[in-house]
């Protein structure tokens, strides 16, 4: 069915444009007149102001890789996160945790654990795939480089990054 | 001797012309593109101020980089010179598929036209009795109709010769939009011919000068300080600008005044009427494809056309050089200075209008463009001219 809309029927000095433009020219008027002396300005001057207290605790931000309060490290170079990220940015090289160490039961650990920022798509789904809960999306955004060298963040800058993450599932521990 | 020989041949009547000529063309051309850098800064700090932003303020002088403990921003007037630095330092990109030479040629002949119509614009009185004018023609305003249409070829061109859709309906458009204004903007400025019997700007002025801007409806006659410290001159002064003819005829000259504001708008591509750039359905209308140095020569003549128009506007309508109670060029150089400053803050002021008038209204659509130019401002320039020829042949001073 046709929806009829009807178009209201300017008056004369509507249709002038005159008064309106008038009106407009007013209203910026005022707009230029208050933030030319700093006031009603709503941008922030970015690296020295930041709205980093406001950010959700959702925010996906860098990838990073996380240890529990029991001073863990929580990856068991399992790969997953490797095979799912669809730039493929992570590229993890495993090791074997040797005999005598005090994880041995856990088997594999990561040598190397690199995540290449040039590529990341922070689409958090390294994180939702982990079934150690080893690495999360923190809220650092500001990741910069000079080279593609530099944007590769390796295993202790993730760490680093990450830091202690408390109320994770307790799975490795001594009884079991 | 040589000196007394060179001097006497500085002095002979053509090559005194020629010299002080190029030296006006060489200063005031220098000045506009100075007042373009700073109006393209205007227009963005503005734009931002309007829009409640900041604008830039980063641009400044690196004084960290020497040890000081800050740096100093100069509230980002350095962007005026990165500006131009960046798009010239740019690789100047010419797409596969473009007509070569209509696609060189096309910035160049949108950047000459308003180079060319500052030839006549009277930008003083006299320093050291040379005219400021570079160029004093008896022709003067239609030498700038003349002139400022040509503006168009080199947008249609651009459009044509980048061979890609966009460019090509911002040249299409753009052709459209003149024919609809040029009509208008033409026929809007006859009743000022009428009154000032005069197409020379510089006798239009001078008209100014003696009978008051023509925007106004009353101007006091022969008003001067000293005429303060008389209160029956300046009384005898306030009533001897009363005129019925002049308040008459200030009605089509208020109607002129804005319809030649409007297409002045039209005819420089300023918003509202900036359908040939349309960047939200053109991407860049007929400069998409322009690069670099080529699309610089686009911005330096769109913003050369804003600064010829408001140049033409202040030396129409708003009395050119002139300001009450500052004497002319005839009373000595800093006279003379001061009277060009005079029509530098006229203009100034025009651009900060055109700026304001851009952030604030919308684009009108193509048909209603056309609309207003046909049924709009065409029939009232028209009338316009009958109603002062009317007032001009019944209502005596
Ligand atoms: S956030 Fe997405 S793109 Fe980035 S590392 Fe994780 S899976 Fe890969
Ligand atoms: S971060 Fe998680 S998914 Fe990736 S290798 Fe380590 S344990 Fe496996």
């Amino acid at each position: 069915m046709a929806i009829i809309v009807n178009r209201p029927k300017l008056t004369f000095v509507e249709r002038c444009y005159l008064p309106s433009i008038l009106a407009g020219l007013a209203i910026t008027w005022k707009h230029l007149k208050r933030a030319l002396f700093k006031k009603g300005i709503v941008t922030m001057q970015y690296p020295e102001e930041k709205w980093d207290a406001n950010m959700p605790e959702w925010y996906r931000g860098a990838p990073t890789l996380v240890s529990d309060e029991h001073g863990k490290d929580r990856c068991v170079a399992c790969q997953l996160c490797e095979f799912i990220c669809p730039p493929r940015a992570i590229t993890i090289k495993p090791m074997e945790i040797p005999e005598g160490d005090q994880w041995r039961k856990v088997e594999k650990r990561p040598e190397e654990f690199d995540i290449d920022m040039a590529r990341c798509i922070y689409c958090g789904l390294c994180e939702e795939v982990c079934p150690e809960q080893a690495i999360y999306l923190r809220k650092d955004y500001s990741i910069t480089g000079l080279n593609r060298a530099e944007m590769v963040h390796d295993k202790k800058t993730l760490y680093k990054l990450g830091g202690v993450m408390k109320g994770l599932v307790f799975k490795w521990n001594e009884l079991k | 001797m040589d000196t007394v020989k060179i001097l006497h041949f500085l002095t002979t009547p053509w090559v005194f012309l020629l010299w002080t000529s190029f030296l006006k063309s060489f200063i005031f051309l220098n000045l506009t593109i100075i007042v373009v850098s700073v109006t393209v800064f205007a227009e963005r700090k503005v734009s931002a101020l309007i829009q409640d932003r900041v604008g830039p303020n980063r641009v400044g002088i690196p004084l960290t980089l020497f040890g000081a403990k800050k740096d100093s921003f100069f509230w980002g007037l350095g962007q005026m010179v990165a500006d131009p630095i960046k798009l010239l330092t740019k690789e100047n990109f010419v797409p596969a598929g473009v007509n070569k030479f209509y696609f060189w040629l096309a910035p160049k002949l949108v950047m000459i036209p308003p180079i060319l119509i500052l030839a006549v614009l009277p930008f003083g009185s006299t320093l050291f009795g040379i005219p400021m004018t570079i160029a004093e023609m008896n022709v003067g305003v239609l030498y700038i109709f003349a002139i400022s249409s040509l503006s168009v070829y080199g947008i249609t061109l651009a459009g044509w010769a980048s061979n890609s859709k966009f460019p090509f309906i911002g040249g299409i458009r753009s052709s459209s939009q003149m024919i609809s204004y040029e009509l208008a903007l033409g026929l809007s400025v006859v009743p000022i011919f009428m009154i000032c019997g005069s197409l020379n700007l510089n006798e239009i002025v001078d008209w100014q000068i003696k009978n008051g801007w023509l925007v106004s409806p009353y101007w006091p006659k022969g008003f001067e300080l000293s005429l303060l410290l008389h209160p029956s001159d300046l009384i005898h002064a306030l009533v001897a600008g009363l005129s019925i003819q002049r308040f008459a005829l200030w009605i089509p000259l208020l109607i002129s005044f804005i319809i030649f504001l409007v297409a002045i708008f039209a005819e420089t591509n300023r918003l509202p009427f900036d359908l040939p750039e349309a960047e939200q359905e053109l991407v860049g209308g007929y400069h998409t494809e322009y690069a670099s140095m080529n699309f610089a020569l686009f911005f330096l003549g769109e913003y050369a056309a804003m600064f010829a128009g408001s140049g033409a506007i202040v030396s129409l309508f708003l009395g050119g050089w002139s300001c009450p109670l500052i004497p002319d060029g005839s009373h000595g150089w800093f006279w003379g200075l001061v009277n060009i400053g005079v029509f530098f803050v006229k203009v100034s002021l025009m651009l900060l209008f055109m700026i304001w008038v851009r952030w604030t209204l919308p684009r009108f659509r193509y048909d209603q463009l056309m609309k207003l130019g046909w049924l709009g401002f065409f029939p009232i320039a028209l009338g316009n001219i009958f109603l002062t020829a009317l007032i001009l042949a019944f209502i005596h001073h």
